[in-house]
């Protein structure tokens, strides 16, 4: 029921852990189905240089998680934030119409962490 | 290793003796079973040596025998047959939360229809207390229906205990015996049921044919209508080939059962011990009231669909209750009943044994298995390991 590109994603999933010294981390959980995934970002001069995930859930889950990773890789924080789960999907060759839900969990962890790292930086300049 | 096959509880291979019975009724005994001519006498006859040997093996009388299109049909035709036949008498139904759907949806769906519905609940275990059914019998009560076994935990349920009550207070009882048909003795005497489901794909017949006990003086509502069959309660021309495998299958697993138990029982008491060594695992069920087949634990972080997902890669056959793999988004209700969280569910994995099943296998699972779960772990929020 996935594609390839799907399959490869989940049993080579790119860039799994966490960045201890992250600029931005995102957490969100699906309320459909009670999945989970944290998303870390790393940004320097307003382009995300490394992101790193983990995520809780299933196979389009965790291959979403790990396609999102690269296509955020080497964007403005401006332009990662624009990444919908139409475009996650898409680059995966597309996902079953039931698992359709779980891109948006790679889609809303990416803006959660670069929201957190926006607050971060308002604080951090405010003081 | 080639492929590996523990889905056994999902459905299993035909058996080829199962396979040569049923051959002659595609081909050359192909006549209706309501002609008069030769065909069709043959094919009657078939139907009825068919029908008395699923009756000998239930302890029932062949006329008690009514075949279906499997479990589903079974269990719809026993709850929806008893509630429009005795509907004057009362409109209060029993059944348990951990039932098959094909139970549970057929009670809910005559709550459109003015019936009052009680799901009891069950324990840990996924067992039902006597007790509470008889808590919940009422003078308007007309049926209950409790499984036998549970098909995703394999918990089976004190179903001759529960007939008594049920029997002394005036009420029918049916049980879904899809998941202990050719595992258990079903004599229907000894369980004190008015009426019993199974179906032949579950016991190495093929699929899409099963059949209901309903004792003699018991009343159904027919739910297709139209010929003259099965003594006018399931109208349609007989799945003779089908009905010929189901008594063949049945047959043939009552000759076996006693040293197959016993075989499958060691290998799934080996391969939970197995499981078990792998932390925060949980072994979900009774360890005691168990089908010898069924093995279902949940692992603590992981979410089941990456699971099988992964076991497939590995060429292992499985499946789990997880939300992800329901279709629906929900974890398995039986689960959830059980008082699992929907965490924990989320991790769950069934393997169920059979008759290919090997130590070898088992081994090669348990070999498997600990490793995808690490890997799942380390991917995972929830772990801090
Ligand atoms: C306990 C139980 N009841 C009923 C059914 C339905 O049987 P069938 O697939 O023959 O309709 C199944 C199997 O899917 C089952 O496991
Ligand atoms: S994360 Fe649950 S269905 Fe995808």
């Amino acid at each position: 029921m996935y594609s390839d590109k799907v399959m490869d994603h989940f049993t080579n999933p790119r860039n799994v852990g966490e960045i201890a010294d992250a600029d931005g981390v995102g957490e969100v959980g699906n309320a459909r189905c009670g999945d989970i995934m944290k998303l870390w970002i790393k940004v320097d001069n307003d382009v995300i240089t490394d992101v790193k995930f983990k995520t809780f859930g299933c196979g389009a889950a965790i291959a979403t998680s790990s396609i999102i990773t690269e296509m955020a890789i080497g964007k403005t924080v401006a332009e990662a934030e624009t990444i919908t789960n139409q475009q996650v999907a898409e680059e995966l060759h597309g996902l079953p119409a039931v698992k359709m839900h779980c891109s948006n969990l790679a889609a809303e962890a990416l803006g959660a962490a670069i929201q957190d790292y926006r607050a971060k930086l308002a604080s951090n300049s405010a003081s | 290793m080639s492929k590996i096959y523990m889905d056994h509880a999902a459905t299993t291979p035909m058996r080829q003796e199962v396979l040569d019975a049923m051959l002659p009724y595609f081909g050359t005994e192909f006549g209706n079973a309501s002609s008069v001519y030769g065909w069709g006498r043959r094919a009657h006859q078939a139907l009825d040596e068919a029908r008395d040997t699923v009756a000998e093996l239930l302890g029932a009388a062949a006329n008690e025998i009514i075949f279906t299109s499997g479990g589903s049909e079974g269990a719809n035709m026993a709850i929806k047959g008893i509630a429009w036949a005795y509907q004057t008498k009362g409109k209060h139904i029993v059944t348990s939360a951990i039932e098959h759907h094909a139970v549970l949806d057929s009670v809910l769906s005559l709550k459109k229809h003015g019936f009052d519905v009680t799901v009891l609940p069950v324990d840990e275990e996924g067992l039902v207390s006597p007790a509470t059914v008889e808590e919940a019998l009422r003078p308007d009560t007309i049926l209950v229906s409790i499984m036998h076994a549970n098909n995703e935990v394999g918990t089976i349920q004190p179903i001759r205990e529960i007939g008594a009550i049920v029997r002394e207070h005036g009420a029918f009882f049916h049980t879904d015996a899809v998941q202990t048909a050719g595992v258990l003795d079903l004599n229907v005497g000894d369980l004190n049921v008015d009426l019993l489901s199974l179906s032949a794909h579950k016991l190495y017949g093929p699929k899409g044919v099963g059949a209901l006990y309903c004792r003699k003086g018991v009343r159904l509502e027919p739910l297709i209508h139209g010929g003259a069959q099965e003594r006018r309660r399931r109208a349609g021309t007989e799945n003779v080939a089908g009905i010929v495998g189901l008594a063949k299958a049945l047959e043939l697993a009552r000759q076996e059962q006693g040293a197959e138990n016993e075989r499958l029982t060691t290998l799934r008491d080996r391969l939970i011990q197995g499981l078990q060594k792998i932390p925060a695992t949980k072994v979900n069920g009774s360890l005691v009231h168990r089908l010898p087949n069924n093995v279902n634990v949940c692992f603590q972080y992981i979410e089941g669909e990456s699971m099988l997902l992964n076991l497939d890669l590995k060429g292992i056959a499985a499946s789990s209750g997880s939300a992800c793999t329901s279709g629906s988004l929900d974890p398995s209700h039986v689960l959830l009943a059980m008082g699992l969280t929907h965490e924990i569910a989320h991790g769950s994995l069934r393997l169920t044994l059979g008759r290919s099943t090997t130590e070898t296998e088992i081994d090669y699972v348990l070999q498997e298995i600990p490793v995808i779960v690490e890997r799942l772990r380390q991917m995972s929020p929830l772990y801090q390991g």
